[in-house]
């Protein structure tokens, strides 16, 4: 995305450096000459920066443009009903940048401001209502951490190696801090005690846009841990991640959380909406389906180094990092290979597994300039150790399209570069 | 019902006509669905003028867009195609999902009985029923789809956690490794100027080492 053009003598050299690895940078930055980064005055220790108007609501600084959002054309028919991916392999820490998480839309991403917000709540309770924003705004908030996962997430990587690069594979995800009122609370103002008992009751949701995104939920979920969340990240949802106001389904497949969300409906039976029969259903190798594959099972993926991140800095001192999430519960341990699996060491977290929220992981070790087929097999509270693409293949087959989660392989050249690979 | 906590008194009452204009959603048993019906001439006509330049004459499907017929008996195949005939349990979600979000792009523009024509014509175009078909309220109920038996709930808890489940290998799990897959072989990765192994090449982003390593 750069609109500079590097100097022919430095990409040679950094073409050189790409092919040849670490000598050539090494003995770039072991020059005996005096660095002129520091023996000369830079303009900006001498001249001013940008002053605090320039700047009322910041982007990254230019840099760092090419950490965005990309899109694969031929994934789907047009760009409406389609999907971009966030750039993990450049990220760090568990928080996902908003203006950079991946977006997935079925009629676009829509324009709904707050005056024209109407949540409406009907069905089987004592009191059907309709909210407006600000009566939102005033019911008890929490503050919780999830990851949102499409259940699509590494879903093209089912019948092989296909796209090359972490973002692409495993970058339908993002990271945040939701603030918003528990479902909870709104059933209850709605009332419950007209849906009699609660075990075998169900709330239909659907999206204020033209897709609608309608899903079933079980009650008992509902009345767990969904949130009516208003702020991620600090601030108002960004309008393509359901502004004003979204649902936030701790551990379940992404599209159950309803964006612009406008109604919550009391039912007795799941309504078997369109994303609950013709999509999000897995079919296994004897042609039936899994319907209401809701949780995200343990995954894990190395962010660097990866296809988009490789090792430009030679051998020695490597830092290998990634990220580890599960909808059943928080991560416990993530184990990360070096050679496809033979052998395993235990990654370090950086801080312990929240409850269905991104873990980032640490490796911190001396590469030897050889090959490395990475790996990463994350561990959660239940016990659960993260499959191989063959294990999964043995119990689905090839055709699940959903729910992917296999340990992904990294096959890191001497050179640095790593690709996307398959091995056995 | 179990006693719940107080009310804050927020919100109000939600109107008839209100839960009418947004609760449109149609159950597997019918419920939901408004007076009306509609044939399959009727439907094919209302399908040539609103869904065929996406869905084909005979909802085949035009280019990368959804086919909304044929491929039955496909499901157990290496690539199975998946059709309002060949997968989808219920006609309610057919019924539904056209209604509320079809066209695309125009979007609840289609009048009741116009939905039960293009269902018909749908039908038809799956050979599931002839051409003389009327789909109504009445009617609707008691029509069966073809893979309605072919979903079961979500069993991954009996038939994946206990082989999946407890310590795992650390050493010597296995003799070799060999590469079996490579995606640079495909090579459908979209390629940008700073994608991939051209990020390094870009002259402001390059970081040396600045010691050589110990």
């Amino acid at each position: 995305m750069s609109k500079n053009t590097p100097s022919t003598s430095r990409r040679t050299f950094l073409k050189g450096a790409a092919v040849m690895g670490a000598g050539l940078a090494a003995s770039q930055t072991a020059a005996a000459t005096p660095d002129p980064l520091i023996t000369e005055v830079q303009p900006w220790a001498s001249g001013l920066g940008d002053g605090v108007d320039a700047t009322p609501y910041g982007l990254p600084i230019k840099y760092e443009n090419d950490v965005i959002r990309r899109n694969v054309e031929w994934l789907t028919a047009d760009t409406i009903s389609s999907i971009n991916f966030t750039p993990i392999h450049a990220l760090d820490g568990t928080i996902t940048p908003q203006g950079c998480a991946f977006e997935r839309h079925h009629s676009g991403a829509i324009e709904l401001k707050k005056s024209d917000y109407r949540l409406m709540i009907n069905g089987l309770v004592d009191r059907p209502l309709v909210f407006s924003y600000a009566d939102l705004e005033r019911f008890p908030r929490e503050n919780h951490v999830y990851f949102c996962e499409c259940a699509a997430n590494t879903g093209m990587e089912w019948a092989g190696a296909q796209l090359n690069g972490a973002q692409f594979t495993h970058g339908m995800i993002h990271n945040m801090e939701y603030t918003g009122v528990p479902l909870r609370t709104i059933l209850e103002e709605a009332g419950l005690d007209a849906a009699g008992d609660l075990k075998d009751k169900w709330v239909y949701v659907e999206g204020a846009d033209a897709s609608s995104n309608g899903r079933s939920i079980p009650m008992e979920k509902a009345l767990d841990d969904c949130l009516i969340a208003f702020k991620a990240n600090g601030e108002a949802l960004r309008k393509e991640h359901g502004y004003p106001v979204r649902l936030v389904v701790p551990g379940w497949e992404g599209n159950m959380w309803v964006k612009w969300i406008r109604r919550i409906e009391v039912t007795d039976s799941p309504v078997e909406s369109r994303e609950e029969t013709s999509k999000y259903t897995d079919t296994l190798a004897d042609g039936i389906s899994r319907k209401w594959t809701w949780e995200m099972d343990a995954k894990s993926v190395v962010t660097s180094p990866s296809p988009q991140a490789p090792i430009t800095h030679g051998k020695g001192p490597l830092v290998i990092t990634g990220l580890a999430w599960s909808g059943r519960g928080a991560i416990t341990r993530v184990d990360v290979s070096k050679d496809g699996g033979m052998t395993w060491e235990t990654a370090r977290l950086a801080k312990p597994g929240e409850k269905m929220a991104l873990t980032r992981f640490y490796l911190d070790t001396d590469w030897d300039g050889e090959e490395m087929f990475l790996q990463s097999r994350a561990m959660d509270e239940t016990g659960y150790v993260q499959p191989t693409k063959t294990q999964l293949r043995e119990v689905r087959g090839e055709n699940s399209v959903y729910h992917n989660n296999c340990i992904q392989t990294w096959w890191v050249r001497p050179n640095g570069e790593a690709e996307n690979v398959e091995v056995s | 019902a179990p006693a719940y906590a107080e009310t804050f008194g927020l919100g109000r009452a939600a109107l008839p006509e209100e839960i009418a204009a947004w609760d449109l959603d149609v159950s597997p048993n019918g419920t939901g669905l408004p007076e009306g019906s509609g044939d399959v001439l009727t439907g094919e006509e209302v399908f040539a003028d609103q869904c065929a330049s996406c869905h084909g004459d005979f909802a085949e499907g035009v280019d990368n867009w959804p086919k909304l017929a044929g491929g039955w008996d496909t499901l157990a195949d290496k690539d199975p195609l998946k059709t309002v005939g060949s997968y989808w349990p219920h006609l309610s979600t057919t019924w539904d999902y056209v209604n509320r979000s079809m066209p695309f792009g125009n979007a609840q523009s289609l009048e009741p009985d116009e939905v039960y024509a293009i269902v018909a014509y749908i039908l038809y175009s799956n050979d599931l029923v002839d051409d003389d078909f009327v789909l109504s309220q009445e009617t609707f109920a008691s029509f069966e789809l073809p893979n309605q038996d072919g979903f079961i709930v979500d069993d991954r808890i009996e038939t994946e956690f206990s082989k999946w489940v407890g310590e795992p290998c650390m050493t010597d799990c296995k003799d070799s490794v060999e590469v079996t897959m490579r995606a640079m072989v495909l090579d459908v990765t979209p390629q940008e100027e700073t994608a991939g192994a051209e990020a390094v090449l870009k002259d402001e982003e390059v970081l040396v080492a600045s010691t050589e390593p110990q």
